[in-house]
């Protein structure tokens, strides 16, 4: 049978590889690289978190306290949504594409003019 | 019973992986790719985790931070490699 530090560290070794096969799903099946992003990066970041705690957990019970994993923790926390950020910006800025359905542009307004990035299936009808 | 629960998460994880990688062949832009490889470094910190509980060391553990960094720098690296076609900037005098 289990026990009950095992039941633990099963537990959030579950909830961390569905959380991580969303990301995955995300990553297949979603239109355009920005909601593709937004799947990568939220989900597998915590689903990632989780593994790491369960990681931890398990040492724990060994014995080890290993500050390693708890770093490991903070720095991807805190580094996923930041590199996640840096390239949306630079696609944006290079013209990939959204999604035909994408209502609003907010990024849009905040290019001068001569660095403007040209997409096809962008309608934008300007004053 | 611990042994098979981490047996099959270790499978779902490498499926997950595979998705990635699906993405990273077929991606149309460079930075879908460039997620998707982020993805996978990301994944593969998470299933050197398990592993390292499957196999009862803590021998890897600085392989999973070390992983951790070098997914985050080479992120940054590539997105200003595809935003201004250079890495690093360098300040000219005139």
């Amino acid at each position: 049978m289990l026990s009950l530090i095992e039941i633990l560290i099963s537990i959030f070794v579950l909830l961390g590889s569905f959380l991580s096969l969303i990301g995955s799903l995300g990553i297949m099946r979603l239109p355009d690289i920005y909601s593709r992003m937004h799947a990568a990066t939220k989900s597998a970041t915590l689903g990632v978190v989780l593994l790491i705690l369960g990681t931890f957990t398990y040492f724990l019970g060994e014995g080890i306290f290993s500050l390693q994993l708890l770093l490991t923790i903070a720095f991807v926390f805190l580094t996923a949504p930041v590199a996640a950020m840096i390239i949306s910006r630079s696609a944006h800025r290079n013209g990939v594409e959204l999604w035909g359905r994408t209502k609003h542009d907010e990024l849009q307004e905040s290019y001068p003019e001569h660095l403007e990035p040209e997409r096809e299936n962008e309608k934008v009808e300007r004053p | 019973m611990f042994e098979t629960v981490l047996l099959v998460m270790l499978f779902l994880l490498a499926i997950a992986i595979l998705g990635g990688l699906y993405r990273a062949i077929k991606g149309p832009s460079m930075a879908d790719r460039v997620i998707a490889l982020d993805l996978i470094s990301i994944m593969m910190i998470a299933l050197i985790g398990v592993v390292s509980i499957y196999m009862e060391t803590d021998a890897f553990l600085e392989a999973i931070l070390l992983l951790g960094i070098l997914a985050f720098i080479g992120a940054v690296a590539f997105g200003k490699y595809i935003e201004r076609g250079v890495i690093i900037e360098r300040k000219r005098d005139d």
